[in-house]
């Protein structure tokens, strides 16, 4: 089985990189347009209670949202195709990194900041030289988590026309090929495998080291 | 009632043991203090009297039986424990913790409830108010008090305490000790108690085990270390002062003389220590004060009857302070 | 909204089915989840082992396991049942683990100087101050098993996403709607009572 899905890649090369680098850009801009989008904003309401609030309580809805309801609903808004699939997981991204930003800015140590502004750093400073480094793990698990979530949510941008490898899969399972399901499983596994650790590996690069942990 | 004969305790890590052939009695109704610097192995050594912590080897005996031929969890629940941290369980009531053991050993409902409420009282709390609440509704104080309730509740004969009163500020500790004091007046129980505090040790004890790098250094009344330290170390633990120390345990009534003609300007209560006559005479400037009984002078003390006592060899022991009247 | 009202007993035969493999994943789960959970808050090479590996059940996609799980099983709900328990598996063990041995040392101390054996101070002490942890992570996994229940009905596991693909399909937007709200609703609804569960605990438990 494994060996027929390996000829079907090399039958259709073509055809494999095309879902590979759509499912890869899909993913990469989705990531990208939440991050940039969340932690600024994220930043901005941990200082803000009362809009935080609002936003926090929004998030919280919205990372409980199925990812293929999220995704189904974009059709009848948007259409089918890369943008609104793009639209859909940019969505499902946000709640994690906006979430994660703000606990982590609001998480550092009182103590801290107070000195810090005691010995005379602007706001910016204190947000630039404090905050941000020491949020920064948790900002990152956030980033991490969102990856794997819209890895995972564009094999299912395959139903709304966004493509990428959960073509093959929807495919496979229609015609009931499991060659042709596996091209488009496994790589995906790995993919999101794949893309855990490095965003794994990426975070504790990213600790200070001041503040990792001891290994368990 | 509880004997520890040749106790040997080692844990992984460590060069020397945290017990070193350790040997111990504790006569029934006896408070023992255990007490000595960190890591002297008061603590372990207690815990090897409820078998929390077993023996390498050695025995340790309670009412004569080897405790490693008891059921543990049984011989746990005929011996009262209280921690520092006390350890209420924080979703269980105050009721429903005093009642712990009771239900564990199987009480009938309502004895169990007479008993919680009897208890409570005993420790100054009120069960009509305070039975229902929960732990983190109460102060440090009110929750050690009911973690000694939550441990006399099966009424066993012997009882085990940590530092009990270690988490509590002075004020505090200063009072729960006199109750504590008080109530086992009226209660006979034999008690094993950890502290690192050496005045503690004095004011609780009747005796107290001396303790370094888990070997036995003295183990007398608290009068007797005081006036005869075993050894330089004991010394210096009991403090520079002890002299002074002394003095506290002693009444002023067990060291004066009849009256003259005329009486000293100054005068103390009859029941007050040595220490405060003294303290009395040097804020005063005086060398001698009346001794007041029954409203009525009783004697008077000198600052070289003062001195002729704090030299006094044991024989002042049985005339301290708390034990006149009995 | 026509449609809905027109329809809704396909929808109440949609929505009972998502409950019905939710509740039955979640309930298998926690049956595993338990005595592992606890066996890890004991020892923790078995934390490291059991959450590495599930960590990685957890991170493949829904579609590409549910996908990987028909040469296997074949379509139907026991696929989706497997997938389902199999991305429960992580967030429970960790929480149980680190729920159980996020109690007080002194408390148990406690317990165990006054006589409670070993099975007592596990059923009337840490799994009781553990619960509210325990059901914080019964809610992620509530949610998550809501979330591929959706996926599943591509395998033929039933439930609101059959509306959904139907919808797709046929080109239909009030399929759609119907199909993904309701599963976003559901999603929503057991998160909150979860959480007000969580909550309810935490009070109880706090020292």
């Amino acid at each position: 089985m494994l060996l027929e899905a390996w000829h079907f890649v090399l039958e259709r090369p073509d055809r494999f990189i095309a879902a590979l680098a759509t499912h890869l850009a899909l993913s990469a801009a989705a990531l990208g347009l939440a991050a940039a989008i969340a932690i600024p904003l994220g930043i901005r309401i941990a200082s803000r209670e009362r809009a935080a609030l609002a936003v926090i309580g929004a998030a919280n809805i919205g990372r409980t949202l199925p990812s293929l309801a999220v995704l189904a609903l974009a059709m009848p808004l948007l259409g089918t195709g890369f943008a609104p699939s793009l639209f859909a997981l940019t969505l499902l991204a946000l709640p994690p990194v906006l979430l994660n930003t703000y606990a982590g800015i609001r998480h550092v140590d009182e103590d801290v900041i107070d000195a810090a502004r005691g010995m005379g750093m602007s706001a910016r400073q204190i947000l630039g030289k404090v905050q941000l480094p020491i949020a920064m793990p948790v900002i990152f698990a956030g980033l991490r988590t969102a990856a794997v979530q819209v890895i995972s949510g564009a094999v299912l941008a395959a139903y709304i026309g966004g493509g990428g490898l959960g073509d093959f899969i929807t495919a496979g399972i229609a015609m009931m090929a499991v060659p042709q399901l596996l091209v488009g499983a496994i790589p995906a596994t790995a993919l999101a495998i794949g893309t855990d650790q490095l965003f794994g590996y990426l975070q504790r690069r990213m600790t200070p080291a001041g503040l990792a942990e001891r290994a368990a | 009632m509880i004997e520890l004969e040749d106790v040997v305790k080692r844990f992984p890590g460590s060069a020397h043991p945290a017990v070193d052939r350790l040997s111990l009695n504790v006569a029934q109704g006896e408070v023992c203090v255990l007490i000595g610097p960190s890591g002297c192995g008061k603590t372990t050594t207690m815990r090897l009297v409820n078998r929390l912590i077993e023996p390498d080897s050695g025995t340790v005996r309670i009412a004569g039986r080897d405790v490693m031929q008891t059921d543990p969890v049984e011989l746990r629940r005929g011996i009262g424990y209280v921690i520092q941290q006390v350890g209420l369980f924080p979703h269980w009531t105050i009721a429903e913790n005093v009642a712990t053991v009771p239900r564990l050993l199987g009480w009938a409902a309502d004895r169990t409830t007479q008993r919680v409420h009897e208890l409570l009282t005993l420790v100054g709390i009120d069960p009509a108010t305070a039975g229902q609440r929960y732990p983190r509704e109460l102060s440090g104080g009110q929750k050690q008090r009911v973690g000694v309730a939550r441990a006399l509740a099966a009424d066993p004969p012997v009882m085990l305490m940590d530092e009990p009163f270690g988490a509590l500020d002075p004020i505090t500790r200063k009072r729960m000790q006199d109750e504590f004091l008080r109530i086992l007046r009226s209660l006979s129980k034999t008690i094993v108690f950890v502290t690192h505090d050496i005045d503690e040790a004095i004011k609780m004890g009747d005796r107290v085990a001396i303790m370094k790098d888990g070997a036995l250094l003295q183990y007398a009344s608290p009068e007797r270390i005081l006036a005869h330290p075993a050894d330089a170390f004991v010394d210096e633990f009991v403090g520079a002062d002890r002299a002074l120390k002394r003095l506290a345990l002693l009444e002023c009534r067990s060291a004066m003389q009849p009256a003259g003609a005329t009486l000293p300007a100054e005068s103390i209560a009859a029941e007050a220590s040595l220490r405060d006559a003294l303290a009395l005479m040097l804020q005063t400037n005086t060398d001698a004060v009346a001794v007041i009984a029954h409203g009525a002078p009783a004697g008077v003390l000198t600052l070289a009857d003062v001195r002729g006592a704090s030299r006094d060899d044991g024989a002042a022991a049985s005339r301290a302070v708390g034990s006149s009247g009995t | 909204m026509k449609w809905l009202l027109n329809n809704w007993d396909q929808v109440l035969l949609a929505l009972g089915q998502h409950v019905a493999i939710a509740l039955t994943s979640l309930a298998i789960a926690f049956a595993i989840s338990l005595p592992v959970g606890i066996v890890a808050a004991r020892k923790p090479i078995v934390f490291r082992t059991a959450i590495t590996a599930t960590g990685i059940l957890y991170t493949v996609p829904t579609l590409a396991f549910l996908a990987l799980l028909i040469p296997v099983v074949g379509l139907g709900r026991t696929n989706a049942i497997i997938c389902m328990v199999a991305f429960s598996l992580m967030i429970m063990i960790r929480n149980i683990a680190v729920a159980i041995r996020g109690v007080p040392q002194e408390i148990v101390d406690a317990a165990r100087g006054m006589g409670m054996s070993a099975r007592e101070i596990l059923a009337r002490i840490e799994l009781p101050l553990a619960a509210p942890v325990v059901v914080a992570g019964l809610r992620i996994a509530s949610v998550t098993v809501i979330s591929v229940a959706v996926v599943a009905a591509y395998v033929n596991g039933g439930g609101l996403g059959t509306l959904i693909f139907a919808g797709i399909s046929n080109d239909h937007a009030p399929k759609i709607w119907t199909g993904a709200l309701c599963a976003c609703a559901l999603a929503v609804a057991a998160d909150l009572a979860l959480a007000g569960a969580e909550r309810r605990l935490r009070r109880r438990t706090l020292a």
